[in-house]
């Protein structure tokens, strides 16, 4: 009886298969065998629980030392009640996106003034993501339609960046101030895509790999992760990760942050000390 | 050998920095300056945000003028009384300037501002500072000794009210002008990251008519002071005092400026001067420069705004 059942789904499952492996064949397709008796999607999704998608950080926070350079952070995941047929020919792909906390930003446009080049046109956005990395298994244009990768922000160029007061603006203007942030992030390494960054390692565990700048913004973290079968999103799930800075540099930034009238009476204090050693040393007159 | 400022948030090379302090204090002790106009510029040119040079390079000018004053005090060539009136203004004067460099940092327009102050004053107070060593220069060749000080030519200044004694400078003089002068040394202290010692001692010789040998004591006493209130202003206001950059610029600047403070023995004072000059001119030509060559980027982002 099981089998029986599971020879149901198989044969069920093969029907997609053959019409999505004629699509790269540029030959004319043959009619479906029989279109009048239609697998109904409604038994197989009777048959098969809906795809899910987990993803799980090594750890959940990355201490930042002195000697930071970037790493390279990877990401495991699995997805469980995959369709092994669409699985083996490729057509499930994943995209994971680790987005850096937002804040409010301000992108300054110098022009010559009387000889001197100075800030003159600025444009402030709104909750900017500080870092967005996206790795994927195929270009996310690849993946699925071009909706899509807006509504989920699938890429470098489909980050939402907000301008304030839109309204009073030049709109071609506020373009190229948004044009120019993006750039800029680009190229800090802070907004950048992997388009090869997510691997499948066994039919259902994958791998997502990613770089984090050197200058990577400290805070939380969130990673999302989209699963798309034949270009439809089927499932999404999404984790925070925490950068931090660790060790001794952490404790000074911090209390250069929440401590700042000690910290500034410590570091005068220290220039005290520094400057009486160096007489005390090196006194020969 | 990389090292990470915690407040800079940036991966800098350890030696390169103990080296340039080490450079600028061996300068420093050799014309008996405190070094700060020398560091933030430097520091700028080494990529460190000025914002960061500017706070950092008051908390080096604190160890600077510590390690300098003690060997005045020792020789009783610090006026205390006229120290502390320039104290008074440089604290007001700081105050003021850190608030403006706040609201220069919202506007974007702190780094032009910053390199701006520096080629006003390094190239005039480079430029006068050549003219007149180089004049010395001529007239000590041609035999007449050199002097400094004028007295018994008044000017205006004398003559304004609220007249002070100043036993240790043998000076009767308003305070009206010792205020001001401290006021606009702590504003410039506070923006430019510097003592304001090449400010301070030219005017207190030409303007106060201090005697010259209480002027680099009593200079370098007060700036201990503005110096050490702008940092903590500074650290306070905008977080910007990355303790361990300046920690490294001390450590070299101390031990720099002993072996500085040998050679300028050896030196004589007008060519001693014509070298400063030479250098003060040098970093203000190089900074104006820099404003001036189009710049490979046009665009910038920044987290300091105001909506």
């Amino acid at each position: 009886m099981r089998a029986a059942a599971a020879s149901l789904v198989f044969l069920l499952a093969l029907l997609p298969l053959a019409v999505s492996a004629q699509e790269p064949d540029p030959k004319p397709a043959p009619e479906p065998v029989a279109p009048s008796v239609e697998p109904s999607p409604q038994a197989a999704s009777g048959a098969e629980l809906p795809e899910r998608i987990e993803i799980g950080l090594s750890t959940e926070i990355i201490a930042i030392t002195s000697d930071f350079s970037g790493v390279e952070l990877t990401i495991f995941g699995a997805v469980d009640n995959i369709d092994p047929l669409i699985q083996r020919q490729g057509r499930y792909d994943v995209a994971v996106i680790l987005e850096g906390p937002t804040s409010n930003l301000v992108t300054r446009r110098k022009e010559r003034v009387l000889g001197i080049w100075m800030n003159v046109d600025s444009q402030a956005f709104i909750n900017v993501p500080e870092s967005f990395l996206i790795a994927s298994t195929r270009p996310p244009q690849d993946m699925t339609d071009l909706g899509t990768m807006a509504r989920l922000s699938l890429g470098v160029e489909q980050i939402r960046l907000r301008s304030y007061e839109p309204d009073t603006a030049d709109e071609a203007d506020v373009l190229d101030f948004t044009q120019a942030l993006r750039r800029l992030k680009e190229e800090g390494n802070l907004y950048e895509e992997f388009p090869a960054g997510v691997r499948f390692i066994s039919q259902s565990l994958f791998r997502a790999q990613l770089r984090l700048p050197a200058n990577v913004p400290l805070g939380r973290h969130t990673a999302r992760a989209y699963l798309f079968r034949q270009g439809v999103l089927v499932a999404q799930t999404q984790s925070s990760l925490d950068i931090r800075k660790a060790g001794v540099e952490f404790q000074i930034y911090e209390a250069a942050q929440n401590r700042s009238l000690l910290y500034g009476m410590a570091s005068v204090a220290l220039a005290f000390l520094v400057g009486w050693l160096g007489r005390v040393m090196f006194r020969k007159d | 050998m990389a090292l990470y400022l915690p407040i800079a948030e940036m991966s800098v090379n350890i030696f390169v920095l103990l080296g340039m302090g080490a450079a600028v204090g061996f300068l420093s002790g050799m014309f008996g300056v405190g070094g700060g106009f020398l560091i933030t510029p430097l520091l700028i040119f080494y990529n460190i945000p000025p914002a960061v040079a500017v706070a950092t390079g008051a908390n080096q000018v604190v160890a600077s003028s510590v390690s300098g004053v003690l060997s005045h005090f020792k020789r009783g060539t610090v006026d205390i009384k006229l120290g502390f009136m320039l104290l008074i203004g440089g604290i007001v004067g700081s105050s003021i300037g850190v608030w403006v460099f706040s609201l220069l940092r919202t506007l974007g327009q702190l780094d032009l501002i910053v390199s701006v102050l520096y080629v006003v004053f390094l190239g005039t107070v480079g430029g006068l500072m050549m003219l007149e060593s180089v004049r010395a220069m001529m007239r000590s060749r041609a035999g007449g000794s050199v002097s400094l000080r004028r007295p018994g030519a008044h000017m205006w200044i004398h003559k304004l009210p609220f007249k002070m004694r100043f036993k240790a400078s043998k000076l009767y003089v308003s305070v009206i002008p010792v205020l001001g002068l401290g006021t606009m040394i702590g504003v410039l202290a506070s923006i430019m990251g510097v003592g304001g010692g090449f400010i301070m001692v030219p005017a207190m010789i030409y303007l106060l008519k201090v005697p010259t040998n209480v002027v680099i004591g009593t200079s370098l006493f007060q700036i201990i002071f503005v110096a050490a209130y702008t940092t903590v202003v500074h650290a306070t206001t905008n977080r910007t005092v990355d303790v361990v950059l300046a920690l490294l610029l001390m450590m070299g600047s101390v031990v720099g400026a002993q072996y500085g403070a040998k050679v300028g023995q050896r030196l004589r004072g007008e060519q001693l001067r014509a070298l400063l000059a030479g250098l003060v001119l040098l970093v203000a030509l190089r900074l104006g420069y820099a404003l001036f060559v189009v710049p490979d980027e046009i665009y910038s982002v920044s987290r300091e705004f105001l909506l």
